[in-house]
């Protein structure tokens, strides 16, 4: 299953207009969770329906109507249920259907929806799905496919997310000015997941996951046109861009992993390129750069290369050193020690590593035997490399990366360097 | 991260455990209500309990490729009695759940406490390569 599947039109519209409908319908019943489903169904019947019998006229208005008459419906029983809500309940649902259809289009409910998708009471596994569902118009199955999952799992984890929602009681609406900024990180944060998510090669590549990576760019692209001036936004959406541009040369026919140094660079997405850099120039002029244009920009170096050989690491090492100094991340730490090694020589970059081994959160991870192991490669040491390689692959939990890493230490001991 | 709990407790030669029928109950209830539990956290990707190890075989490939099995196992030898498959934020999360599936009651009502081997499965995401 894909998320663009045959009926492409169809379905990139209704995940186009999911969050606009879905704003809208909260904003007359003010239930989120309720309008979350009613919405669901109501695009689930346009799926259905649409490509057998063409787009309505008003495809949003169409929505909004379905959505809000499943909402009645549902107050409707609710009420029989609550008796004492019954008169009032049908009255809010008969006048809202009508008002709905009529409501202007809110340009802003996409992104109340992502800052509620995102909230911080939620953990990030759960803010992903919400987010896919509810602003990316995703059904539960699909999301539940994507991360191998069964979807009744999956549509647990969801209304258990809504409940969070609804007891932190955050209520439809904008975050405050002096919030906004921490929230919005917040949300570039999960989009930032869902785009590693389908980044990763681990469930091999008949399982279709780099829809998740396209998913989170469409996103990352909402937010940034409603978001213009946030140069974070910008930021993210360029290094998604960038990022995304090597995939094809990322992994083999086989599915195995191809470290940058050795990929086909001929099949690397120019123009996604050319869009990530352009959008990273426009939005490195407008002042400091953050956390994810100083990545971007890492990754434009990578991606302007033609030949591997020809890669700017004095130009990388500098941004890393910029990156070192505005996050405690020890992954920039490791990537900052391997540019260190490109550009002074692996000594260099070996007495870096030296100064990570007391960092409790590398204590047991995988990349700082992983990267030791190739800068001692790089420095001749072969015995020392090859357990270093050996030691990382006993502590990754991702099998492409375990073949990887295997392989580069059978590589070593046969005698190729 | 997803996490397999192995719950090893099967033995050879041991067939239906000899609890009373109250204790036995308890316990089935106790697991369908986990099992339940787990589905409702949205944390569950798989279960499933196995047949007990008389209808276990060995197979292993002859010259010819074909299955040689092999049956009868030596007394005590240990097998998976089980497994769950859970998907949680952090492995103190998975820790906590084979704790509370090691609690099953047993006989008496008493905590069986038994062990609950506890490993990541290979899904995790690779990192950028450079």
């Amino acid at each position: 299953m894909t998320f663009e599947g045959a009926a492409l039109i169809p379905e990139r519209l209704l995940r186009d207009l999911a969050p606009q409908v879905l704003g809208a319908v909260i904003r007359r019943f003010r239930d989120f969770d309720a309008a979350e489903d009613a919405v669901q169904e109501a695009l689930v019947a346009a799926s259905l329906q649409w490509p057998r019998e063409g787009v309505p006229h008003n495809p949003r208005g169409w929505l909004i109507q379905v959505a809000s008459r499943r909402m009645t419906d549902h107050i409707r029983s609710e009420s029989a249920r609550r008796r004492r809500e019954t008169v009032m309940g049908l009255e809010v649902a008969r006048t809202s259907v009508s008002t709905a259809v009529e409501a202007a289009p809110q340009q802003d409910d996409t992104l109340v929806l992502l800052f509620m998708c995102c909230h911080p009471a939620l953990t990030p596994a759960s803010a992903i799905a919400l987010t896919l569902r509810s602003v990316g118009g995703l059904t539960t199955a699909q999301i539940a496919h994507a991360f191998l999952v069964p979807e009744a799992t999956m549509a647990q984890r969801i209304s258990r997310a809504k409940q969070t929602i609804k007891s932190s009681g955050v209520r439809f609406e904008l975050p405050s000015a002096a919030d906004r900024t921490e929230r919005l990180a917040a949300v570039l944060h999960v989009l930032y997941l869902i785009f590693n998510e389908g980044y990763t090669a681990s469930g091999g590549p008949e399982l279709r996951r780099a829809d998740l990576s396209h998913e989170a760019i469409r996103l990352a692209r909402i937010v940034h046109r409603l978001q213009p001036d946030n140069t974070e936004a910008a930021g993210l959406l360029a290094l998604m861009l960038l990022t995304d541009a090597r995939r094809l040369a990322r992994t083999s026919a086989e599915g195995e992993l191809i470290s940058l140094v050795h990929q086909d660079r001929e099949l690397w997405d120019k123009h996604q390129i050319a869009e990530g850099v352009a959008l990273l120039s426009d939005t490195l002029s407008k002042g400091a750069a953050g956390p994810y244009q100083l990545q971007a920009a890492i990754a434009a170096v990578h991606d302007e290369a033609t030949r591997s050989e020809d890669t700017d690491w004095p130009q990388i090492l500098a941004l890393y050193d910029l990156l070192k100094r505005m996050s405690a991340n020890p992954m920039i730490a490791l990537n900052h020690a391997i540019a260190a090694a490109m550009v002074h020589g692996a000594r260099e970059g070996l007495e870096l590593l030296d100064a990570l081994d007391s960092d409790p959160r590398l204590a047991d991870h995988h990349r700082l035997d992983a990267v030791r192991a190739h800068l001692l490669e790089l420095a001749g040491e072969r015995d020392t490399a090859i357990r270093h390689y050996r030691a990382a692959a006993a502590k990754t939990a991702n099998l492409p990366e375990r073949n990887y890493l295997m392989m580069q230490a059978a590589r070593l001991s046969s005698g190729h360097m | 991260m997803k996490y397999i709990l192995m719950m090893n407790t099967m033995r050879a030669g041991h067939g239906v455990p000899d609890w009373p029928n109250k204790d036995l109950q308890a316990h089935v209830a106790f697991m369908k209500s986990f099992g339940k539990q787990l589905r409702d956290s949205g944390e569950l990707v798989a279960a499933e309990g196995l047949a007990f190890p008389d209808q276990a075989r060995l197979v292993r490939a002859g010259k010819d490729g074909m299955p040689i099995t092999d049956g009868v196992f030596p007394e005590g030898k240990e097998f998976l009695a089980g497994y769950w498959i859970v998907d949680v934020e952090t492995p103190e999360r998975a820790y906590a759940i084979a704790a509370m599936a090691s609690a099953a009651p047993g006989p008496g009502g008493a905590p069986l406490n038994m062990p609950i081997e506890v490993r990541p499965v290979m899904s995790g995401p690779p990192p950028e390569m450079l």
